[in-house]
């Protein structure tokens, strides 16, 4: 099971690969466009990560962060959710390069492979930026009355991270 | 607007419990140490990102998004019932769904504020049935492969990267099938 999951990257490239092949696309053209479009998204998101890492790093650094989840914590810890991961959970639904920056500094402080490192990428990875995705979306439809579409999303959100919590629990 | 709100607090909090806790060194060391942590985490996540693109810009070609599309028509019609008729939005909603499990964002947000337009022009003003879930469909996370997220892990070094994945899709799915029932149960009561 392990090593099917380890396999899966290199796998899946030769699977595209091959079905590239066969259906006759310039598979390197391809690759090296879409390498391009990703140091072009790297680019791109490396100026909002300065500004907030640098954010996160002073909040950390003056101790808020710790206060914020012992304040909150045993209400978190309550339903499974780590209390580090209160400052994600916080600009979640609103930022997502905010999102990525404070993701970025807990999978750095505590590990990619600990309990919460772990938990703050499947957070990261199963969630959205709720409320900049309802803005876009409405906003392009010229919508006003939203109707249940703001509650429903929220519910799906928390849902998420308490999944994402028990997830990483069960399967680590 | 936001993210400029967003990124004052967090700095005006960061300065005043600094001061109140006596950690005010520390916070003007992490300042410029972020600052560097930024430059390097992005530079450490290019290979893995950039390979990742690469290998979904060959997916793209090889037609394997309108193929899975496809697929999910069946899933979409039973999801968006007042609009199961409309071939145009039934096309975008169904692009739009497969480009979000693929990972490709760019080539998803147009297609689903398409079908956002589409929908509106029906009700204009209000959201109807079918956009409400259009909308919950999109503020969940359906991407299979979160290139980002194992980008993040690979460049702070995880033995591997890629071993979050069947929690991120638990996890996604608890998400969307909360987020699709709230939906389904509201748009009975609330009008």
């Amino acid at each position: 099971m392990e090593l099917m999951f380890t396999m899966l990257v290199p796998f899946l490239m030769l699977a595209a690969a091959l079905w590239g092949l066969y259906k006759g696309v310039d598979l390197w053209g391809a690759l090296t466009d879409g390498a391009e479009k990703g140091l072009k998204v790297s680019l791109r998101i490396m100026p909002p990560l300065i500004g907030l890492l640098t954010a996160v790093y002073m909040l950390r650094a003056s101790g808020a962060l710790e206060l914020l989840g012992e304040a909150v914590g045993p209400l978190l810890t309550a339903v499974g959710i780590p209390a580090e991961t209160i400052g994600l959970l916080l600009v979640r639904p609103v930022s997502g390069s905010a999102a990525l920056g404070v993701g970025a500094e807990l999978i750095e402080t505590y590990g990619p492979d600990s309990l919460v490192g772990r938990t703050a990428a499947v957070m990261l990875g199963s969630t959205e930026t709720t409320f900049y995705t309802i803005a876009v979306y409405f906003g392009a439809a010229k919508v006003g009355k939203t109707r249940y579409a703001v509650p429903a999303a929220l519910c799906a959100d928390i849902a998420g991270f308490l999944a994402a919590s028990w997830a990483v629990r069960l399967l680590f | 607007m936001a993210m400029s709100l967003i990124w004052t607090a967090m700095v005006g909090a960061a300065i005043l419990c600094g001061l109140a806790t006596g950690n005010g060194g520390a916070v003007a060391k992490g300042a410029l140490d972020g600052a560097a942590a930024g430059v390097e985490l992005c530079l450490s996540m290019m290979g893995v990102l950039c390979l990742w693109m690469g290998v979904m810009e060959v997916m793209e070609r090889s037609g394997i998004a309108r193929g899975l599309s496809r697929l999910l028509r069946p899933v979409i019609k039973r999801l968006y019932q007042d609009f199961s008729k409309d071939g145009k939005v039934m096309d975008a909603v169904s692009a739009n769904l497969s480009a979000n499990l693929l990972g490709l964002g760019n080539a998803a947000t147009p297609l689903g504020l398409e079908a956002a337009r589409l929908m509106a022009q029906r009700t204009p003003g209000v959201a109807s049935d079918g956009l409400c879930m259009l909308v919950v469909c999109n503020t969940a996370s359906l991407q299979l492969i979160p290139t980002t997220v194992a980008s993040l892990r690979a460049a702070a070094g995880s033995a591997n990267p890629f071993d979050i994945l069947p929690a991120v899709w638990l996890a996604s799915a608890v998400s969307v099938a909360v987020g699709v029932t709230a939906a389904k149960l509201l748009a009975r009561v609330w009008r």
